[in-house]
């Protein structure tokens, strides 16, 4: 059962990225990458990832498809016209393909519970979590406690984007054009 | 925005829902799915859902940009001095052991503590961002869509 | 071939999706689409992690009180912090396009890459004179 959920979701998921790669009109392709991020956020919930799935779900269908539309409505809607098929990017995206598959083929099986992976440090972080923090969600604790450096690092990122997009966004469009940043006209 | 009725009734009956879900993801991140980044950005979703509805001017009244930039860098700071806290009390920088008397109180302090700064540099965060997005242009008319 | 197929057939899909991705990146010269195919590549790349950190008959990584298998928990935390660092350079991205075409006037690569010649040939021709 969950390999049928499996193989359809992850097939609904390849049409929409080649209906994403075929469209020509922006608004589509916004929508349907949001459509992707929650398709991918139901994926991850059979794959028993719920906190990522939350997670992805919030971001990606939420946030990003938001961000999106607020810069269409400062840009272009459509996409200009081009070749049906760019030989050049196909022939690096076959070959990138190829070396990764090959890769795969030494990996451990798909839900091989004596996998490297598993046996490593995962343990020890969850027995830990049941016996010294006593916290039910062992990913927070992770988050928090085990790897709280990391996320000390991830929420400066965040707060970097934010100082970021500011400079760039912050002042309205007429005071950046009186400082001058518009670009003279073609042919001045 | 005289003519979106529904939008505008029913955004008014969910808008207090979502914020309250958000805070209950928040704190209940130690207990099931949950914790600081997706709280944060279900609390910015029901702030953007208020100014996709009735205008950026009001949001900005309302939330305002000069109080979201304190709250922003105040979340990232209250985690760096949570682990400035647990070296105080003689342990290691971010050591959670150190913050209470008993090792599992100090460890629930730290994570709820800092899961609460993580939530609130978030949601500044996203409000600040598409609030600079959407404040670079004028209002757009319904019919350009 | 049919073992190692059902052994690794999650994995294949998911790089066909990256691959589908990255050829949006590559291929298509429009800024908007490039950030899109940047986002689906991000999110298969996901996909590929939390995969390999599922275990077969395992549950969500929560403490019930019940003894029982789960999956490996640390992909999920890495994850996490990379959708959040993907969804910042997606912001600081799209703020990049929005300021590129208010100086250009277009977000198509080629027109931009044109607009450069022209104006670094007129900056030539002012310094030289």
């Amino acid at each position: 059962m969950e390999l049928l959920i499996d193989i359809v979701l992850l097939g609904l998921l390849a049409i929409t990225a080649v209906a994403i790669v075929a469209t020509r009109h922006l608004f589509v392709a916004t929508m349907l990458a949001g459509a992707y991020s929650l398709t991918s956020a139901a994926l991850l919930v059979n794959l028993d990832a719920v906190d990522v799935a939350f997670t992805e779900a919030a971001v990606g269908a939420g946030v990003s498809t938001v961000l999106m539309l607020g810069t269409l409505t400062l840009t272009r809607r459509r996409e200009k016209a081009h070749r049906k098929l760019s030989f050049g990017p196909l022939l690096l995206v076959l070959a990138t393909g190829a070396l990764l598959i090959y890769g795969t083929v030494d990996m451990p099986a798909f839900g091989d519970p004596n996998a490297p992976a598993m046996l490593h440090i995962a343990p020890d972080y969850i027995a830990g979590t049941r016996d010294d923090i006593r916290m039910p969600n062992i990913v927070t604790a992770i988050l928090a406690s085990y790897r709280g450096y990391d996320t000390l690092g991830e929420t400066a990122v965040v707060f970097t984007a934010c100082v970021g997009v500011l400079l760039m966004l912050g002042r309205r469009r007429d005071e950046d054009e009186e400082a001058g940043s518009r670009r003279p006209e073609r042919g001045a | 925005m005289r003519h979106h009725l529904v939008l505008r009734v029913v955004a008014k009956l969910l808008i207090p829902f979502i914020i309250l879900y958000g805070l209950y993801v928040q704190f209940h991140g130690d207990y099931g799915p949950g914790g600081g980044f997706q709280a944060g950005v279900i609390v910015a979703s029901a702030i953007i859902l208020y100014a996709l509805i009735f205008g950026i001017e009001r949001t900005r009244q309302i939330f305002r940009p000069e109080v979201l930039l304190v709250l922003a860098p105040l979340g990232v700071m209250l985690y760096a001095l949570v682990g400035f806290w647990a070296m105080a009390m003689g342990g290691a920088y971010l050591d959670y052991d150190f913050l209470a008397a008993n090792d599992t109180a100090g460890q629930h302090i730290g994570v709820i503590t800092v899961e609460f700064g993580v939530g609130l540099t978030v949601t500044a965060v996203m409000t600040l961002i598409f609030l600079a997005y959407a404040g670079r242009t004028h209002e757009i008319d319904d019919e350009d869509w | 071939m049919l073992e190692l197929f059902f052994a690794k057939y999650n994995y294949w899909i998911v790089i066909l999706l990256m691959m589908i991705g990255l050829y949006v990146v590559v291929a298509r010269g429009n800024l908007v689409k490039k950030i899109i195919g940047l986002n689906i590549f991000q999110t298969s790349v996901f996909l590929l992690y939390i995969s390999m950190g599922k275990v077969a008959g395992g549950t969500a990584p929560i403490l019930t009180g019940k003894d029982e298998v789960f999956s490996n928990p640390i992909p999920h935390v890495l994850i996490l912090t990379a959708i959040v660092v993907g969804i910042a350079t997606s912001a600081l991205g799209l703020a990049m396009v929005v300021r590129i075409r208010e100086a250009y006037d277009t977000i198509e690569e080629d027109e931009i890459d044109e607009a450069e010649k022209l104006d670094t040939a007129a900056d030539h021709a002012r310094g030289a004179r």
